[in-house]
């Protein structure tokens, strides 16, 4: 693509003479299509494509006996009449009330703590809270798979250690919260960098201000930070908002270790999956996933549009 | 000159380092000592599943049901290298394999993704060409759209097509990145002068030159980024791999660790394979962790292009 034929750079040859570079760009303004090309052509195949795809097949049926046949909106009224379906949309609703202020959260008290305290050991915490964003949320899932195990984990040793009986972290009545604390540990050091880095490129001179007017470090944080970086607050709420609605690997990755406690509808994502490449069942999954990513997409758009002047996003 | 500008670059981008505080280092150490302690243990936590995949991967199989040290230290038999020799072996070395197709889907996927990403933002930050407007509003709602929500239709595409089962499967979809494309506009926008774009024009410089010679060199520390964002994201990719690959000898290494797991978890004794389960995750994490290193001025500054508003 950087090569450039000499042709092309005859023909490109502005006109002499244009007057502050109005025209000049006017003229060139085609070429944005030419850079965009490539793109556009990726998104067209393989975002439009696959989402029309989708709503066309879920407005269809396939059996063995009729073939193909238009169904009309019957595989919604169907998922949503489906208490699997139902019930894993109600847990990851309940999923994203937790991880998403609890992550978000995180994320900026410790990004408020390392722009406040700078030293050698600040900054090895920084890296160390922003490791598990390099390690694969398979891997994650494993790790913390094999510590919550009750044949190898530590943390039976550690209840006997206390005498006490040690809780079962992949039972039905825990899972919720093992899984809360895997995509915590995740997660929370990714959307901290996003934020620290906000933090880092606010004009040191607004603290000086701050604090002639005698404002402590406390009300510096919260009434001056905060607010300033209210875009990228927004920004990664978003993208934790769209990860967890999209929850899938973690419990994927659990579920033969947890038995009973995770089922082939655990999330509406698992359950679209399993739907199509255990059950053949490619137009039901499609109405799922459709019916999925409509209410992610609506979901994020209310969020932004709610927080519009926070946000960077226009 | 141009390479005078891009240090100046780099210095204007939050990457730069740590900015210069003054305070008084007296007054608030009691209050850091805290503060201090606090991050410990934050890094305690961070780290325990990391210090335990360490120490886990050490060992033999028997050593991590019933190892001496217990499940956070190392066994009296240090089993590392028995478990690569093994990993190396295993299923005709089945595992190398894995390593090399992740290595393949996310280079080729990454690099292939930030070269689009890199024009595309370009495209969007320099040119007022006609259905801008429309088309960056289209891009920013396709942001919002769940990337495993085109898996299935994708894969009954693809299987139409008799593409399912083939490296294809994995790397086309990976190309799409709508928020790389919005990272690099945001970027140019402010990195790149207009100015200096015209004056190679006025120059008789022509439009690939120009991108190629003047722009691209500025925009190196967003193409790092995205790129490191775009190979992440691809090493770490499960759901797409998972529902597009079952040839064994075509798996990421991260479908195939889960396929490991699974067989040892419904296993007879003598195909238990937890060691390998654990060494083989010990291994597959370091290559990004040293990028992750390497790497450290781009992402920590980088990572906040999008929010910069």
């Amino acid at each position: 693509m950087s090569t450039t034929s000499p042709q092309l750079q005859q023909t490109a040859r502005p006109p002499i003479a244009t007057r502050r570079g109005v025209t000049l760009e006017r003229k060139h303004a085609r070429f944005g299509w030419v850079f965009l090309a490539p793109f556009a052509i990726v998104f067209l195949v393989f975002l439009v494509l696959p989402l029309v795809y989708a709503f066309w097949m879920s407005l269809h049926t396939n059996t063995l006996a009729a073939g193909e046949k238009f169904a009309g909106l019957a595989n919604y009224i169907a998922a949503f009449n489906d208490q699997r379906f139902l019930s894993g949309m109600a847990r990851v609703g309940a999923f994203a009330l937790v991880f998403v202020p609890l992550q978000i959260g995180l994320a900026l008290l410790f990004a408020l703590i390392l722009d406040e305290v700078k030293t050698r050991l600040s900054r090895f915490s920084r890296l160390l809270i922003f490791a598990p964003y390099a390690i694969p949320g398979v891997i994650g899932a494993l790790m913390w798979g094999f510590l919550y195990s009750p044949s190898f984990g530590p943390l039976v040793s550690f209840f006997d250690f206390l005498n006490v009986q040690a809780p079962d972290l992949l039972s039905r009545d825990s899972i919720f919260w093992s899984l809360t604390n895997i995509v915590t540990w995740q997660w929370t050091g990714y959307y901290m960098v996003i934020i620290y880095a906000s933090l880092q490129s606010i004009d040191s001179s607004i603290y000086e201000a701050a604090r002639i007017d005698g404002a402590s470090k406390l009300q510096t944080a919260l009434q001056i930070k905060v607010p300033i970086i209210a875009s990228s607050l927004v920004l990664t709420i978003v993208f934790a908002l769209i990860g967890t609605l999209q929850f899938f690997t973690e419990p994927q990755v659990l579920a033969p270790l947890a038995g009973n406690a995770i089922d082939a509808a655990y999330t509406p994502n698992l359950y679209a999956y399993n739907l199509a490449f255990s059950y053949q069942q490619f137009n039901y999954a499609s109405a799922i996933s459709f019916a999925l990513g409509l209410l992610v997409f609506l979901a994020s758009i209310v969020f932004l549009i709610a927080t519009r002047k926070k946000s960077g996003l226009r | 000159m141009t390479t005078s500008l891009v240090r100046l670059l780099d210095k204007s981008t939050p990457a730069a380092g740590p900015r210069k505080k003054d305070g008084n280092p007296a007054k608030g150490r009691s209050k850091s000592v805290g503060l201090h302690i606090l991050l410990v243990a934050v890094s305690l936590y961070f780290l325990l599943p990391l210090w335990w995949l360490i120490v886990a991967g050490t060992k033999s199989t028997q050593g991590l049901f019933a190892g001496t040290g217990g499940p956070l230290w190392f066994d009296r038999n240090f089993a590392l290298f028995d478990n690569i020799a093994q990993l190396a072996t295993y299923n005709n070395g089945i595992y190398l394999r894995w390593l090399g197709n992740s290595f393949l889907y996310a280079i080729a996927g990454g690099v292939g993704a930030t070269v689009l990403a890199v024009l595309a933002g370009y495209a969007f930050a320099k040119y007022r060409f006609r259905g801008r407007g429309v088309s960056f509003m289209i891009l920013l709602a396709s942001v919002m759209v769940p990337a495993t929500a085109l898996v299935i239709p994708t894969y009954v595409l693809f299987n139409n097509l008799g593409l399912t089962n083939t490296i294809w499967a994995v790397i086309l979809p990976s190309l799409l990145s709508p928020f790389g494309v919005y990272l690099m506009r945001v970027y140019v926008q402010d990195a790149i002068p207009d100015e200096l774009l015209d004056a190679a024009r006025v120059d008789g410089s022509g439009e690939f030159r120009t991108f190629a010679t003047i722009a691209l060199p500025l925009m190196r520390p967003a193409v790092v980024t995205v790129l490191l964002l775009s190979v992440v994201g691809g090493w770490n990719n499960y759901f797409l791999p998972l529902a597009m690959i079952s040839d064994p000898t075509l798996l990421p290494v991260t479908v195939g660790l889960n396929a490991w797991q699974v067989q040892s978890n419904s296993a007879t004794a003598n195909s238990l394979i937890w060691n390998l389960v654990t060494s083989g995750s010990l291994i597959s994490v370091i290559p990004l962790i040293i990028a992750f290193l390497m790497l450290q001025k781009y992402w920590q500054g980088g990572l906040s292009v999008g929010s910069l508003k």
